[in-house]
């Protein structure tokens, strides 16, 4: 199954050269979620390089992920409204709370973490989007409160 | 053309970088990341230089020269901006240098000391980063780690293993394998070329220090110790001598006091790996067996052939090296002779290699569950223990290795140099096919530093084409070509480190290629001053196979000397 896909991504690239990394892995993240050891061993050996160069150059990339996403992807943004709105708090509260750092997943595979740039609210700063959901105003106290009401979801 | 440097004229070449120019004439700038004989990075910064006319700072390394130009190599400027970068480099390293194996020979520390570091000006987050000891040859302190990028690049460019690369970004970059696993599953082939590159303790050999020191203090161990060819030219150099200096005898002298019960010359075995090595190159000559023969000597060429060329291993002798032959006729014969068990003999050899800790640990090369070897401690290791025992070579008496593997042919010596296997080869297989000996001159082609180097040889009425390669990146094309098809070799040496053991990951760090060249030029004096020239005229190896072996080739030779190969795949 897994394998297929990654298939599907090589033989749209037949002979390509090191030129096409960046692109294959994106799409390969594309159709996986996120990049496989696996992943970045077919890729390697598709266009004839050693494994830790590709995983040299997908860990050198913010887009990239090692670790799939889990049901309520969390995006924090630290662009500079909401780092002046106190999003580097925010942040540190929901890796304290999720016990993972950014790029990560939980264990339980119910929350990834990951810090974008600038989502594009300023005016609702600091903001989070969960599954693209927004969280306006976010402070440190608000996070677990956020974060509980994913989990009740869940349950329910 | 003609450039001015701090005032005075010196001369240069069109095209070349001025940090070369800067160097020939005698002007020293320091550098991290500069390589000899690759391109240039400009990723350390410490060669920068003020040159007239250019605004900021320019890297020497990375700035062609160009005619008349006026450059200041230590203005206050340029040497201002080197004490930052080594304050910034030393901002999150770990202040530990009393307790670093580079303790006195770290650039790092020696950068620090010459440009008058006394507090800490930036204080860096720490990386909390694992030691990575999961390799039998190498030990990985990333913390340590400036990310001068040295090993990467000879990983990559000069033996194009690549078992490492640059992982993450900004101040989290670190230099790993592939998913930041340890060596031991990467497709790391043990050779040591990263530790004689790296400025500092990040990357050092695995030590067998207490395992030697405990069999030394257990009195059931005979303990035995075994020095490789190239060995006894280098270690002078770490004692002040000269490189190239041959000091076989003291060092024989040293291995007694240091309490090794026997001291022999691993050289004795590469006479004995020739006489079955040549043996096996005639029999697949005369009976048209798989060829070219590939020379298995070099256990990083071995593991880069299991895991690269599984095709190929064919072709490689089925020869154990020199190395693991001694061991095995040391944990059998000798300890009959003695009449000790195999297991209370306890072999260590002295190897200019990091890769034989990696082979003499190996499961694949034992005999009966025994390891042929126990312990192989690095030139650079023996020189601390020599010195730690208070022992200094100069004022030593040279003695003689003992019996009864006390004689080796110049031959044997020649298996430190790329294209010396190939050469004690050529002499002895000369002779079994023609009963009369090779005049030497015949293959100067396959002697000296180049990576690549072929000849063609006479023996009776037939011309054999033969190949020395040293450096992975050279060898992994040439056996492309004879994947391809190529049809001309019928013997090729491969030598993981370029020039071969001479420069060895097991050697002196921060020797350069002159240092090397004479290395190398020792061993060949010694087989142009010496009187027995080839592995067949060596009486104490005949004896060995009078007494024990029976003739090269027989099934006694084969159980003790030979090993097989299996396809290895790295998992990253």
């Amino acid at each position: 199954m897994v394998e297929s896909r990654i298939d599907e991504v090589l033989e749209r690239h037949p002979g390509a050269g090191r030129d096409a990394l960046i692109p294959i892995l994106q799409e390969v993240q594309e159709a996986e979620g996120y990049l496989s050891r696996e992943a970045i061993v077919r890729v390697a050996d598709h266009l004839s390089l050693p494994p830790s160069k590709v995983f040299g150059v997908a860990t050198f990339y913010n887009q990239f992920r090692f670790q799939g996403r889990g049901t309520y992807h969390v995006q924090v943004c630290r662009g500079t409204a909401c780092h002046v709105r106190g999003s580097a708090a925010v942040l540190d509260s929901i890796r304290r709370a999720l016990k993972i750092e950014p790029g990560e997943t939980t264990r339980d595979g119910m929350f990834s973490l990951e810090v974008v740039a600038c989502i594009g609210a300023c005016g609702l700063a600091p903001v989070i989007a969960i599954n693209g959901e927004f969280h306006a105003g976010v402070t440190p106290d608000k996070v677990n409160a956020i974060l509980n009401s994913c989990k009740r979801r869940s349950a329910a | 053309m003609t450039i001015t440097v701090n005032d005075k004229a010196i001369e240069a070449k069109p095209g070349e970088m001025l940090l070369t120019a800067l160097r020939r004439a005698g002007i020293r700038v320091p550098t991290l990341c500069a390589m000899e004989g690759l391109l240039p990075t400009g990723a350390c910064r410490m060669c920068v230089v003020e040159v007239e006319g250019m605004r900021g700072l320019v890297p020497s390394c990375a700035f062609p020269v160009r005619e008349g130009m006026k450059v200041q190599t230590h203005s206050q400027r340029a040497v201002r901006a080197r004490k930052t970068i080594v304050e910034l480099l030393l901002a999150n390293h770990p202040d530990d240098c009393l307790y670093c194996s580079r303790n006195g020979n770290c650039q790092l520390q020696e950068l620090a000391a010459e440009l008058g570091v006394r507090q800490r000006r930036y204080q860096g987050a720490r990386n909390p980063m694992r030691l990575d000891m999961s390799s039998p040859s190498i030990v990985r302190d990333p913390e340590k780690c400036i990310l001068c990028g040295k090993c990467v690049r000879v990983c990559e460019e000069v033996q194009s293993v690549a078992a490492i690369d640059f992982v993450g970004r900004g101040s989290k970059t670190r230099v790993a394998p592939a998913f930041n696993a340890g060596l031991n599953v990467s497709s790391c082939v043990d050779c040591g070329q990263c530790i004689l590159a790296c400025p500092t303790g990040a990357l050092t050999e695995r030590s067998h220090f207490k395992d030697v020191f405990d069999a030394i203090r257990n009195p059931k161990k005979v303990v035995v110790v075994q020095h490789a060819p190239a060995v006894s030219v280098t270690i002078g150099e770490m004692f002040g001598a000269r490189p190239g200096v041959d000091v076989a005898g003291v060092l024989n002298a040293a291995l007694r006091r240091l309490g090794f019960d026997y001291v022999f010359d691993t050289s004795f075995a590469a006479d004995l790996t020739i006489m079955e090595e040549a043996n096996e190159l005639v029999d697949r000559v005369k009976n048209g067996g798989v060829l070219p023969l590939m020379t298995s000597c070099c256990p990083a060429w071995v593991d880069f052939a299991e895991q690269e060329f599984p095709d190929l291993l064919p072709h490689l002798s089925s020869c154990k090296s020199p190395q693991q032959m001694l061991g095995a006729v040391l944990k059998s014969h000798f300890a009959n002779r003695l009449g000790v068990a195999p297991g209370d003999v306890f072999v260590v050899s002295v190897m200019p290699c990091t890769a034989k800790k990696f082979e003499a640990s190996s499961p694949e090369r034992r005999n009966e569950g025994q390891p042929d070897v126990d312990a192989v401690l690095t030139t650079r290791e023996l020189a601390r223990i020599i010195r730690m025992r208070g022992l200094d070579l100069r004022d030593m008496v040279a003695e003689l290795p003992d019996t009864p593997f006390g004689e080796r042919s110049s031959a044997g010596k020649l298996f430190g140099a790329s294209g010396g296997v190939l050469e004690a080869a050529l002499r002895t297989a000369h002779h079994m096919l023609t009963g009369k000996e090779l005049d030497a001159a015949k293959v100067k082609e396959i002697r000296g530093l180049q990576g690549v180097k072929e000849a063609r040889v006479k023996i009776g009425g037939a011309e054999l084409g033969v190949a020395a390669v040293s450096g992975l990146a050279n060898a992994r094309r040439l056996m492309q070509e004879v994947r391809a098809g190529r049809r001309d070799l019928a013997v090729i040496e491969v030598m993981a480190c370029p020039g071969g053991c001479v420069n060895g990951g097991g050697q002196p760090i921060g020797a350069d290629l002159d240092a090397v060249r004479a290395r190398m030029k020792a061993l060949y004096d010694i087989d142009r001053d010496s009187d027995l020239r080839t592995s067949h005229a060596n009486e104490l190896v005949k004896r060995l196979y009078d007494e024990n072996l029976g003739a090269p080739g027989s099934e006694k030779a084969h159980h003790l000397l030979h090993t097989a190969y299996a396809p290895r795949q790295a998992e990253v």
